[in-house]
């Protein structure tokens, strides 16, 4: 036995590891500010920590860490979007994640189970097609399958629901999911580890503005001074930027989400249904998540509606008869930040040292990695936005060139 | 199930009805700039507080106006258009012909 681990334990008080520092008082200023404390914000500090050596960076989280639509979604990572522009993208994220346990050396739970779709009209099993020569033509491991190939993979599905019979499957094998919540904290302690200072219960309220700069922000805890900021607020971007006047195509629609009690192991894909809006899946402890479309309207608001469970309940149990009895345990919502051709705002905003990570909408935790590594370069080279993030500038609605992902995100996960 | 006081069809379930968007001055397709153009199609404030907004009667394809907002749902007023829109709206762009 190694010494170390007998001296462990014959110790009388165990060494508590500390995953955070204590909260310290903030700064007068800071080279790089991050606001949001979620995954995308936590990301972007440790990458630039890890490559770029700039550590003199202030996170700041109006609640606490994780706690917006980082712990909310339902931890779909998957890489078979539609355009050449996306599928570039969220394939290098797929890549990211799957080292990501080791990086942090802390169990993210990544776990590749693959994500079936189903196609219930001609006009789907086109697109599909699409889809899966996309996806492969960059590097994903995506086909199209039949019904007797969904009924080995599914055998619990129905494969005849009402009047929309199953035609065929998009059959994504990189598909997977991880610990949502464990992601935020890897981010978080490995960048702390490298000297970022976290402040939480710190809300950035308002902006100095000198010559097209912003040369610092307002908080509840004071002002500091910044060289630069990023905003990485998800649900609530369109309230900072406006304080800018910095105007954007984003909408902030309630996406809801449920799970039920625990079953014994019979799902292991992730499967989902564009036409009936709704997505399965069963979680480790057994529960399963169902998800689906976003409200009908925008709002700024976290409450579940009956309307949405009847709807999106509804479907499911035409995938899945036998799930009429199940009990649901859980409810809840997150605020996402819509844009018309669901494709995420990043990139420079109009203001010289503010740069964006918005527009994340229903689909951004996949995301997580790689918009870390993408904001870090772009703050790193001040300014100089990296080709797997330059179609997804905000000008590009001026300009005329939207990135349409509508039809690989309409189950909006 | 959430009340939507229709100006036409009276109180009748949200979801009979259609969100439509913030109501936005149109600036003159005829003499505006591509930018102010794309301004009014994509770009909305999407604030926090009292909006208003176009909505739709699904049944009856009725346009209307109500007073939202946007943070606790309350709906304070809905109203027929012609409070707005006094006068008939037309859209100057000129017909043209495509060739290919
Ligand atoms: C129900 C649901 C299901 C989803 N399912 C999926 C899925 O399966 N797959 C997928 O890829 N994506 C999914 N998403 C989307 C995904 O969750 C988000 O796109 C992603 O988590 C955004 O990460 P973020 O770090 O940008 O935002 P967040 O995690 O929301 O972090 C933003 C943080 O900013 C803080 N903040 C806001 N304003 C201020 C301020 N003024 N000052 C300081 N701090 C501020 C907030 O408190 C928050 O913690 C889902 C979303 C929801 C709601």
């Amino acid at each position: 036995m190694p010494f170390a681990l007998l001296k462990y334990g014959l110790s009388s008080e165990y060494p508590v590891e500390v995953d955070l520092p204590a909260p310290k008082d903030l700064k007068s200023a800071y080279d790089v500010v991050i606001i949001g404390g979620g995954g995308h914000g936590l990301a972007t500090a440790y990458y630039l920590a890890k490559y770029h050596g700039i550590t003199n960076i202030a996170v700041l989280e109006k609640a606490y860490l994780g706690g917006g639509n980082t712990a909310r979604n339902t931890a779909v990572i998957r890489s078979n979007y539609l355009t050449s522009e996306g599928v570039r993208f969220y394939a290098e994220s797929v890549k990211m994640f799957k080292n990501l346990s080791n990086e942090f050396d802390f169990n993210i739970m990544y776990s590749e189970r693959g994500q079936l779709t189903l196609a219930h009209t001609d006009a789907t099993v086109r697109a599909f097609r699409q889809r899966a020569e996309v996806n492969k033509h960059f590097g994903g491991r995506t086909e199209m399958i039949d019904r007797q190939q969904i009924r080995e993979l599914v055998p619990t599905l129905n494969l005849d629901p009402g009047h929309l019979p199953v035609l065929a499957g998009l059959w994504h094998i990189d598909g997977a999911t991880a610990r949502h919540d464990a992601v935020a904290w890897g981010y978080a302690k490995q960048a702390a580890k490298r000297g970022v200072e976290i402040h939480q219960l710190t809300e950035v309220q308002d902006f100095v503005v000198e010559h097209g700069k912003v040369t610092a922000v307002k908080t509840n805890r004071g002002t500091i001074q910044c060289g630069c900021v990023v905003q990485a607020v998800a649900g609530t971007s369109s309230l900072l930027m406006n304080k800018l006047g910095i105007r954007a195509p984003i909408h902030s629609y309630p996406l809801q989400a449920m799970v039920t009690q625990p079953f014994k192991p019979f799902l292991d894909p992730l499967v989902s249904s564009s036409a009936l809006h709704c997505y399965v899946q069963q979680t480790s402890r057994g529960e399963i998540v169902f998800g689906g479309g976003s409200d009908p309207y925008p709002l700024y608001n976290t409450r579940s509606t009956l309307d949405l469970k009847e709807s999106l309940l509804a479907a499911a149990i035409e995938m899945f008869p036998f799930m009429a009895n199940a009990k649901l345990m859980r409810q809840w919502a997150g605020t996402t930040d819509m844009t018309p051709d669901y494709s995420p705002i990043m990139g420079r905003s109009p203001l010289d040292n503010y740069y964006l990570d918005a527009g994340w909408g229903t689909w951004g935790f996949k995301a997580t990695p790689i918009c870390g590594w993408t904001m870090a370069e772009l703050v790193a080279s001040g300014g100089q936005p990296p080709a797997l993030i330059k179609p997804f500038a905000l000008e590009r609605f001026s300009t005329f060139r939207q990135v349409n992902e509508m039809g690989a995100t309409a189950a909006s996960h | 199930m959430k009340i939507m006081p229709c100006p036409l069809n009276g109180p009748r379930n949200i979801s009979e009805f259609t969100y439509g968007g913030e109501l936005n001055a149109m600036p003159d397709s005829a003499t505006c700039t591509d930018a102010e153009w794309a301004d009014y199609v994509f770009n909305c404030e999407n604030r926090v507080g009292v909006v208003t907004e176009w909505w739709m009667h699904n049944a009856s394809s009725y346009w209307f106006l109500a007073e939202r907002h946007t943070g606790s749902d309350e709906i304070l007023r809905t109203f027929d258009p012609k409070e707005v829109f006094t006068q008939r709206v037309d859209f100057h762009a000129p017909a043209q012909e495509v060739r290919s």
